[in-house]
């Protein structure tokens, strides 16, 4: 085949980096060559358009032993142990199939989490839809959603890895293109940590893990173009999941690391042969020679270009100690596992690639992974879809509009979608989905880590950088609010066509306050992802980075979130905060009741919400509240309503005695404010104090109700059942028509 | 005392029930490979939760091939405690040791959900310790507990006071809302719910303990019984 413009095109490079390719090689490469590199330097893979953004973010800390740059981020927690996180998109496939799309999605990011040594033992995912009833695209909207979560749960599920939290959003912008990003952590002592590095010339490098079929193929490059009609075409780039061989590969590698004859590995994920044997030669600085003919396959008549771009699942690269592979060998057997030397590692820093001893391409290591394109691509002003003033407020019926806000598919209950997931295996969920933040134990020592994974597309359509601020703040929150001191972050930025000046305007913004908040909060960035091209004909998803940050705390049972007790105190940390009509154009309230959005998000002052954070930990740790649930979407009025569905269905009796508009007393989404449930509200009072913060003792709580009064006048009164009933039954409901329609 | 976990390629849930009998309970328990010919010096056996052989053909189906179900019947024919948890009961079930089959959950969908269960039998080394109609409340975590037999099977279950553990509240459409059988010799379990995810206070509450307890001193059972047929 002659490497045409067209074919250059169609493995979407431009001319230019065509002509970077030659001066690289000094020469026209090879088809497999071009694939390779198409891959390599695809916007999924080398960050193109990003890399001189990402920068910016801060990365170090005392607790960071692990920043960007390899499978996963490490942060030591103590005691000798360590923990890997990261999170990773599936976007794309997930549009195409969503079962399979969603299903290896988390397959990819445990493998990118065991392949440094470390034992899965969380997973939270963040995914985004179209509207479930829309009258024109809620039949496929509800179609993807359950072929995402049924992924989820049955790749999750199968290899024994909880999922622990997560959430999911519907707007009208995931239409054409839901968001699926996976969360995953694991677990492991520092003296267990492997590097995806080819070290040691004449070691020979091991391919293990299922065989190489044509599932997959660009994949990556598929990630990184926009959709348009012709995609629903691609279905075969979609890969197939398989988390039993999943489960057989964890086993039989975390043993085989035991062995100590392994000096490297890696996971063939996104690119598979070809980003793991470049990147691992890369890091050390090494070649590497493989040659085809020893892969696995699991179809006939494989061209060099299939093999090398294929993406089938569950597979690794390793490089062991010379000598010593067959202790490598032995343990795969134990698993019935495939483990056959393809290569060995050279000194020369070549990727060199042969086919039955015939060379099909050989390009420097470098050249693939460090010298990839880097774009400083123009950026105006952040693209902005609403105006800054909206309708006038004028609520008739603020109960109306709970009850509304609580059957929203926002803040209605997740319950029908996690309880499709084990969130239990392993048996270490001290507190799972339904809690601010989910908390899982180390059982080796008296730790837990908690973790947070949150997005805002309306707050970041409105300013991409006090939106992704206010992200960062929430997470940090939700982490205090069990008990936790936040301690690092992982990201995933999703974001439309950065060949578009407005929206890269958008990216870096958002990365931009990414940085500034992850400094302010000491929450070091050690890994993501970048996931750009979500457009479909043209119209782009919401700017929606996704922040996962993970925080530590001393194993011991979690305060609950909801009231357990009658007669306690309900006090309201951070008080009833600022908003005016403009700060209220991005909140739940402008979405479900004005069907509208305008304006600029909630306003942030990141050192008070600190403050805050730290009196709402202490109160925690020290058990002197029996409850603590911040206060997010939907404000006031939602949280004092969740706090009152807990088992005992224990409501509360409050006074509103704030100067803003009921609307926006009840509504507004400013930050920095949480609610607990104390019986001892001088403690509590005292202990805000200290910091600075703002406690108001805004009511008592009561048996079975909700009563919401203002100065003279009653808001809001409703039985817990009352309001409970729209929250749990929206999705169930939803499907449950669709099924009888 | 020691208690054998088996552990087939895809058990997920074997370092659970390790964990429970080691830390929870203070009881010596081992891991037994699936290619195992024999058990070794093992008091009780447990087969647990998870997707062994992922669960491809049918749940089930193929680990029962395994050399290690040769030793586990054997172990059971000889009145050997046997405890199958999820998938574990799924085993049990197609290897015949325990009637009846599992199959997909009525709502299709896999379920991960504390519940609760009556205790409907205390006739077993297993619940002996209880009294009829307590309730526990337990984890499940199934695509496919939906218990289902025969109209005879499921009469000689009733009438034989098989059924130990029934669902309060049905979760998947089993019959005769039964989340746990013994054999006719009493000293085979199998149950959907999880009671080793609830044997510690920290994480699913302690209402497991009793149950898992109860595969170490089957005498307490069995004693009165010999004492009796003596006189």
């Amino acid at each position: 085949m002659n490497i045409t413009p067209e074919v250059i095109a169609a493995h979407q490079l431009t001319a230019a980096e065509y002509d970077r390719i030659i001066q690289l090689l000094g020469r026209e490469p090879t088809l497999t060559e071009l694939g390779v590199f198409s891959v390599m330097w695809s916007e999924h893979c080398s960050y193109k358009s990003t890399r001189v953004h990402l920068k910016k973010l801060p990365t170090e800390s005392r607790h960071v032993l692990q920043g960007p740059g390899e499978n996963a981020g490490i942060i030591d927690i103590g005691d000798g142990v360590a923990i890997a996180f990261k999170i990773e998109s599936h976007n794309h496939p997930s549009f195409i199939e969503p079962f399979q799309g969603a299903a290896t999605g988390v397959g990819g990011i445990l493998r990118d989490i065991f392949t440094m040594g470390a034992r899965p033992i969380a997973v939270m995912d963040s995914i985004r839809f179209g509207p479930l009833d829309d009258p024109r695209t809620g039949d496929r909207n509800r179609h993807i959603l359950e072929g995402v979560v049924s992924g989820i749960a049955h790749y999750g599920n199968c290899f024994g890895v909880p999922t622990v939290g997560g959430e999911c959003v519907f707007d009208k912008s995931y239409d054409g293109n839901p968001l699926v990003n996976v969360f995953a952590l694991g677990v492991f002592r520092h003296d267990e940590i492997f590097y995806g590095k080819a070290t040691g010339v004449g070691n020979p490098v091991i391919y293990v893990g299922a065989k190489t079929g044509r599932d997959g193929i660009h994949g990556a490059s598929m990630a990184s173009a926009e959709f348009t009609e012709e995609s629903k075409q691609k279905r075969p780039n979609v890969q197939v999941g398989d988390p039993f061989m999943e489960k057989l590969l964890l086993e039989a590698c975390l043993e085989a690391m035991k062995t100590r004859a392994i000096v490297g590995i890696q996971d063939m994920g996104a690119a598979g042969l070809t980003s793991s044997t470049c990147e691992m030669g890369s890091r050390a600085g090494t070649g590497i020679e493989i040659d085809l003919h020893y892969v696995p396959q699991r179809e006939t008549g494989m061209t060099p270009y299939e093999i090398m771009l294929s993406e089938s699942q569950e597979r690794m690269l390793l490089v062991a100690e010379k000598g010593r592979e067959q202790a490598v060998y032995d343990v795969f057997k134990k698993w019935g596992l495939d483990a056959v030397q393809i290569g060995v590692v050279t000194p020369d820093g070549l990727l060199r690639i042969k086919n039955h001893g015939a060379v099909v391409a050989e390009i420097p290591n470098r050249a693939l992974a460090d010298e990839a394109p880097k774009y400083h691509r123009p950026f105006t002003k952040p693209l902005r879809p609403a105006p800054l003033d909206g309708p006038a407020v004028k609520s008739s019926d603020l109960k109306r509009d709970l009850l509304k806000l609580l059957g929203s598919a926002d803040l209605c209950s997740k319950r029908w979608i996690w309880e499709q997931y084990d969130h239990q295996v392993r048996t270490n969920t001290v507190a799972g989905p339904g809690y601010d933040a989910a908390v899982v134990r180390i059982k080796e020592t008296g730790t837990s880590v908690a973790m947070s994974l949150d997005g805002n597309g309306r707050y970041c359509s409105l300013d991409p950088r006090l939106g992704t601020k206010l992200i960062i703040a929430e997470c940090c929150r939700n982490l205090a609010t069990v008990g936790a001191l936040p301690i690092a972050t992982t990201n995933n930025l999703n974001f439309g066509n950065p060949e578009r000046p407005e929206i890269m305007a958008q990216i870096v913004e958002s990365i931009e306050g990414l940085a500034e908040a992850c400094r302010v909060f000491e929450v070091p960035v050690t890994g993501g992802n970048v996931s750009l091209y979500n457009e479909t004909l043209g119209t782009p998803i919401l700017p929606t980075p996704v922040v996962g940050i993970v925080g530590v705390l001393p194993t011991t049972l979690p305060v609950s979130s909801t009231f357990t007790e009658e007669g306690h105190s309900v006090i309201l940390l951070g008080g009833f905060g600022n908003s005016d009509w403009q700060q209220f154009g991005g909140t739940q309230y402008a979405k479900a009741i004005e069907n509208s959005l305008w304006g600029v998000p909630p306003s942030l002052d990141m050192d008070y919400e600190k403050r805050v954070q730290e009196t709402v930990r202490t109160l925690v740790r020290e058990r002197i509240v029996s409850t603590a649930h911040d206060l997010g979407e939907g404000g006031l009025a939602v949280a004092l309503a969740e706090s009152s569905f807990g088992p005992a269905k224990i409501g509360a009796d409050v006074e509103v005695e704030s100067d803003l508009p009921s609307e926006l007393a009840l509504f507004h989404e400013g930050p920095s404010r949480i609610l607990v449930a104390t019986g001892d509200p001088e403690r509590v009072i005292l202990e805000a104090r200290k910091n600075g913060v703002q406690a108001l003792k805004i009511g008592v709580t009561v048996s079975g109700i909700l009563r919401i009064g203002k100065r003279d006048s009653v808001l809001i009164e409703a039985s817990t059942s009352e309001l409970f009933e729209p929250w749990s039954e929206y999705l169930p409901g939803i499907f449950q028509a669709a099924v009888l329609a | 005392m020691t208690v054998g976990v088996i552990v087939f390629p895809g058990s997920n849930c074997d370092h659970d029930a390790y964990f429970a009998f080691q830390h929870s309970l203070g009881i010596d328990a081992r891991f037994i490979w699936y290619d195992s010919e024999g058990l070794g010096d093992v008091d009780a056996v447990i087969l647990p939760g998870g997707f062994s052989y992922g669960d491809y053909l049918r749940t089930g189906a193929i680990p029962k091939f395994s050399p290690v179900m040769g030793a586990v019947r054997r172990f059971a024919e000889s009145g050997g405690p046997v405890l199958g948890i999820c998938n574990g009961f799924q085993v049990l079930t197609e290897a015949g040791l325990l009637p009846g089959a599992l199959v997909r959950n009525a709502g299709l969908k896999f379920v991960c959900r504390t519940v609760p269960l009556e205790i409907s039998s205390t006739a077993s080394p297993f619940t002996h310790g209880f009294q009829k109609g307590e309730i526990l409340r337990l984890p499940i975590a199934h695509g496919e507990g939906c218990y289902i037999a025969d109209s005879a099977t499921l009469d000689e279950l009733e009438r034989e006071d098989r059924v130990v553990l029934r669902y309060r509240e049905n979760p998947n459409g089993s019959m005769n809302d039964i989340a746990g059988i013994v054999n006719r010799e009493r000293n085979v379990l199998g149950m959907m719910p999880h009671p080793e995810r609830a044997a510690d206070p920290l994480v699913g509450g302690t209402d497991g303990l009793a149950i898992l307890r109860s595969l170490l001193a089957p005498q307490a059972f069995y004693s009165p019984l010999l004492a009796a047929s003596r006189t």
